[in-house]
């Protein structure tokens, strides 16, 4: 690592204030971050932890949103959604080791918006609300691909509010080295209608695989999706899949979570 | 019932209270007064030229103590090959030097050009930066594919090598014409050409040394994760540095995991050494994880074309076979042995096959050198011999497990000379694919591939029978096919006053349980509580002497050493006690700790006889030296040859081409086993690291040399959800004939004899779901299958 400073202020305000310094940087769980800084990719001037601000920890419900403060633990989400939203939970559960579920936050994972993290599918087919400090952004809007979303400089996601869905599943197939999602679906069921969305397979980060939600839409079952197929167009080719062998996927996954679903 | 203490007895390990309650010391460990950081500058590029290396801004920045490049070592020695190889035209091989930095040319993505030292490790990085940033190289094209290498003799990994082939060895050559005649005529021939996947072995620890310098006295000491420290101490001193031996010791205290790696000695070591020397203070250096991965000695890469020449019954007449082998842009110390004679040798397996051939190229190319890893050329060979058997299987519709069994040399055929050079002594390999099939309920699988269909899933079985060679010794012999060292090795007991015991071994437990095994053996021997003995290992001023842990030889050949030295202990004990209890030294016996006379009641106990060899009032001094120690060396007359059956079940998603090993069964024979929870273990460790092998680990270098699989992130280990629950057999034992313990040695079983078990299962899963692959090279991922599912 370079050297740095260190500061963890107690409130929003402050957190916000203190990331005006030039080439400040947020610190979430630290599970992206620190890897880098210690692989020397990253230079900040001062680490801004955002792991002391209360206001920014916890799971509650809203009426039918679920409420999750952006400094929320894997770990603490897996745990307290379980009762009011049990795929989001059970995706939290499943990301990365237990080490990583007690460190990583549900913010620190959408502003990095990894193009193989869990939790922008769930953000996504949820049709979530991205709260920051400064104003509420559409889940449609905030991903804008990978490693990119609509948060400007020194902005800071203090809570996510997701719509519970009728039904819902997540299915991952795991990368076999980083088990990150190779690719992963998220299918949730509301009463306007499917939402779909893919992590892991696309150059341009989680996205909506439309034609399966009309499909599901019409018709909620895994039989709805068989023979449709997934644009390849964009999706990620490296050692551990070619784009033909994502886009065969994203069907078989999206089927499956269907069929979890129930 | 097993025994509970002693021989045999399933003890936990004593090691594993400290490694398990974080007290282990390993050398990073240490703290040393006024000790200094040394940071490497690697290559980033995988061939080119060194233009200039301009360390003004680097010596002056702060912290800094030294700064050496490759120009600072040019006039020391090169790290050798400890096995001269010839090639099948006479000639000995190409031995390019290795110097402690990259002289000239950098050869490798990770090739140590530089090394800085400085006050604090952060200075160091610091500083190593600002040395790279000064370095010019000319990039050169890389040459990262064999067979590209030897065709385009214009582009060189060593200059002085105009087509990158190390060697071409034959073996034997004066079968060759034998074996073609044999093809000519056959009656069915099987080809299968296939990769025997590179690994980096990723031992937890990463690598570590910490050099010191003593001016008063004019020592060196390097303490450094080695599964060999006497090696490394011979190789240090007398090749590369040309420090006296008696001048230098090696320490290797805890050392977290070798698998091969860390038999071989470094440059990094020699670096710290000499800058120790230089700067009159201790200098340490510790790998970071990506360094392992770019510098670790590398394992396997074979591209192999097997051939397999049988009747239509399936009877093997003859195997061949062509491989290029990857010693990558050095020929690290074991690299020419492994793809040779610890490959060559084992390419009859455990059958009776009349004619056998073996050609491998060994190549230069800008990748990190590749060494023996778990297992060690063994894997190589069985993987090739036991895919192509499984392949003609299928060709001919012929019965796996019936080709294997009528194809077994047969326990009156003992011993047995193979056409590749080797004498079996012993064996039943019909016992152990019987237990095999027995314990693995090969009956009941049919029930459970129709389970499985019911889920959607295809399930496979898969079969491997595997011979090995292990307890590396005969010096004669390893002499005969090119070693240039011996291969015993040595233990020192010393006995002392109160009765208690000191083990001095030249082998080195990184991990292998030495310390509980070796202590219940001597315990068991002299009929005194384990408790009582201490095994002292790794410290070249401690112990006599010790050729290190690799190859299963550790007990097979240091515990044999071992035990030697105790012998030597009851035989002097015998005659203090004659002299004591004034009887003829003939009528001696010594029996559960208790030297006595025939016949009578009349008896010393071992700890008095301890004490009075100390405290000799009463002792025969005009013919018999007071004290009890006694050193052995032991230089066994032949390998040992362990064998199993090994049985593998999967099951394949046809919609992802994920494979899952729903269970593996080891029936193995190891001979004796003095401790069958360890056995256990070993197998454990070792089948782990082959499924490993077959289903995840991908060292992928891409065209520019570049090492794209160069962290977890992409290179993959097999985790706990990946193995299964395993059952290990062991009953099956045919004591190894040629050492007093007859043991036989465990510790790469499981890595040599579970790649093809898994792999042909999954071949097999396939061809019963309907979908004819006839081969998927390692690893065999869910995208390697599903495109294979896709191709079929």
């Amino acid at each position: 690592m370079y050297a740095f400073d260190f500061v963890r202020p107690k409130t929003v305000a402050d957190a916000v204030k203190a990331l005006q310094a030039e080439d400040a940087q947020a610190l979430g769980g630290g599970q992206t971050l620190i890897p880098t800084l210690k692989q020397r990719l990253a230079q900040p001037s001062v680490l801004v932890s955002l792991t002391g601000i209360d206001e920014m920890k916890g799971v509650c419900r809203d009426g039918d949103v679920l409420v999750i403060g952006g400094g929320t633990l894997h770990a603490t989400v897996a745990r307290e959604a379980r009762a009011h939203y049990p795929a989001l939970a059970a995706l939290a559960g499943n990301i990365g080791d237990p080490a990583v579920r007690n460190r990583g936050t549900i913010g620190g994972s959408l502003a990095n918006n990894d193009p193989s993290a869990c939790y922008p599918s769930a953000a996504l087919a949820s049709g979530a609300t991205i709260v920051t400090n400064s104003r509420k952004i559409a889940a449609d809007d905030y991903f804008q691909g990978m490693f990119t979303t609509a948060l400007e400089p020194g902005e800071i996601i203090t809570s996510v509010r997701l719509p519970i869905p009728q039904k819902a599943a997540y299915v991952k197939f795991e990368q076999p080295a980083s088990r990150f999602a190779l690719v992963g679906v998220f299918v949730a069921k509301y009463a306007g209608g499917v939402r779909v969305a893919v992590t892991g397979a696309s150059n341009n980060g989680v996205f909506r695989w439309t034609e399966a939600e009309a499909a599901l839409s019409a018709n909620f079952s895994a039989g709805a999706v068989k023979g449709l197929k997934a644009t390849a167009a964009d999706l990620i080719a490296d050692l551990h899949g070619t784009a033909a062998y994502r886009a065969h996927l994203i069907g078989v996954l999206t089927a499956r979570a269907v069929a979890a679903a129930g | 019932m097993p025994k509970d203490f002693g021989i045999g007895a399933p003890q936990k390990r004593r090691e594993d209270i400290r490694f398990l309650t974080g007290r282990g010391v390993y050398t990073d460990d240490l703290k040393i007064a006024g000790q200094t950081y040394a940071v490497f500058c690697r290559s980033q590029v995988a061939h080119g030229r060194i233009v200039s290396i301009d360390t003004t801004a680097t010596a002056a920045m702060p912290g800094v103590l030294a700064v050496f490049t490759g120009e600072d070592f040019k006039d020391v020695g090169g790290n050798p090959a400890g096995w001269l190889i010839k090639s099948r035209n006479g000639e000995p091989m190409r031995e390019p030097k290795r110097p402690v930095l990259a002289h000239g040319k950098v050869r490798h993505v990770g090739d140590a050009y530089a090394a800085v030292i400085a006050e604090t490790y952060q200075q160091a990085k610091d500083a190593a930066e600002q040395l790279a940033a000064d370095t010019v190289i000319d990039e050169l094209p890389a040459i990262v594919d064999m067979a590209a290498a030897v065709a385009d003799a214009s582009n060189r990994v060593h200059d002085e090598i105009p087509d990158n082939l190390c060697f071409d060895w034959g073996w034997i050559e004066d079968n060759r014409a034998k074996v073609e005649e044999v093809f000519k005529t056959a009656p069915h021939v099987t080809t299968l050409e296939l990769v025997n996947n590179r690994l980096v072995p990723n031992a937890m620890e990463p690598r570590a040394s910490i050099g010191e310098y003593f001016p008063g006295t004019g020592d060196y000491k390097l303490t450094t994760t080695s599964q060999n420290p006497h090696l490394t101490r011979l190789l240090v001193a007398a090749f590369v540095l040309g420090i006296p031996e008696n001048k230098l010791t090696v320490v290797a205290p805890d050392v977290g995991g070798g698998f091969g790696s860390k038999i071989y000695h470094y440059g990094e070591e020699a670096l710290v050494l000499a800058a120790a020397k230089k700067l009159g203070r201790p200098v340490r250096w510790t790998a970071e994880r990506t360094e392992s991965f770019l510098s670790d000695a590398h394992g396997r890469d074979h591209v192999t074309k097997i051939e397999l020449a049988c009747d239509k019954q399936g009877n093997f007449l003859a195997f061949r076979t062509e491989t290029l082998a990857n010693v990558g842009a050095y020929l690290s110390n074991f690299s020419t042995a492994t793809p040779t004679f610890l490959h060559g040798t084992l390419m009859a397996g455990p059958y009776k096959v009349p004619a056998v051939y073996v050609n491998v190229k060994t190549v230069f190319t800008n990748t990190a050198p590749v060494d023996a890893y778990r297992g060690a050329g063994r894997p190589e060979a069985t993987f090739s011999l036991e895919r192509v058997i499984d392949k003609m299987c299928r060709e001919l519709n012929l019965d796996p497990f019936e080709v294997r069994r009528k194809n077994f040399i047969t326990t009156d055929m003992f011993p047995y000379t193979t056409p590749v050079g080797l004498v079996y002594d012993t064996g039943n390999y019909q016992a152990t694919l019987d237990k095999a099939i027995e314990v693995g309920d090969v009956k009941g699988f049919e029930a459970r591939r129709a389970e499985s269909a019911k889920r959607g899933k295809l399930r496979g079985l898969g079969l491997s029978t595997w011979i090995e060679a292990c307890g590396i010794a005969p010096s004669h012999l390893v002499g005969v096919l090119g070693s240039r060292v011996g291969l015993y090795d040595a233990a020192t007991v010393r006995v002392n006053a109160t009765g208690n015991i000191s083990v001095m071994v030249g082998a080195h437990s990184h991990g292998q349980g030495h310390e509980t095994v070796f202590a219940q053996i001597v315990a068991d021997k002299l009929g005194i509580p384990e408790a009582s003995v201490e095994i002292v290992h790794g410290d070249t001023s401690k112990i006599p002497f010790g050729m290190g842990s690799y190859g299963s030889r550790s007990l097979a050949v240091c515990g044999v050493a071992m035990t030697k030295a105790v012998d030597k202990i009851v035989a002097k004990g015998k005659k203090i006690a004659a002299h004591m209890l004034e009887a003829s030294e003939a009528d001696i016996s010594f029996e559960n700790g208790k030297f006595s006379v025939a016949g009578t009641d009349k008896a010393k106990t071992f700890g008095e006889i301890a004490f009075s060899a100390y405290v000799p009032h009463n002792y025969p001094l005009e013919t018999l030296e007071p004290g009890l120690e006694e050193t052995a060396f032991y230089d066994p007359n032949n390998f040992t040859y362990p064998a199993g059956a090994y049985l593998c079940e999967v099951e394949v998603d046809p919609d992802t081409g994920k494979v899952q090993v729903c269970s593996f069964t080891c029936a193995d024979d190891f001979g004796n086993i003095m401790n069958p929870m360890v056995v256990e273990g070993q197998v454990h460790g070792g089948v782990g690291q082959g499924i490993g092998q077959a289903l995840c680990e991908n060292t992928h270098y891409d065209e520019n040399g570049q090492l794209v699989t160069g962290s977890y992130m992409d290179y993959a280990m097999p985790r706990a959800s990946d193995v299964p629950f395993y059952t290990v057999d062991y009953s099956c034992q045919t004591p190894c004939t040629h050492n007093p313990l007859g043991v036989k040695g465990c510790g790469e079983a499981g890595a040599i004899g579970s790649p093809p078990a898994v792999v042909n299962a999954v071949i097999d899963a396939l061809h019963r779901g309907g979908i004819k692959v006839s081969h998927i090279d390692m690893p065999v991922s869910p995208a390697r299958v599903w495109s294979a599912i896709q191709n079929a």
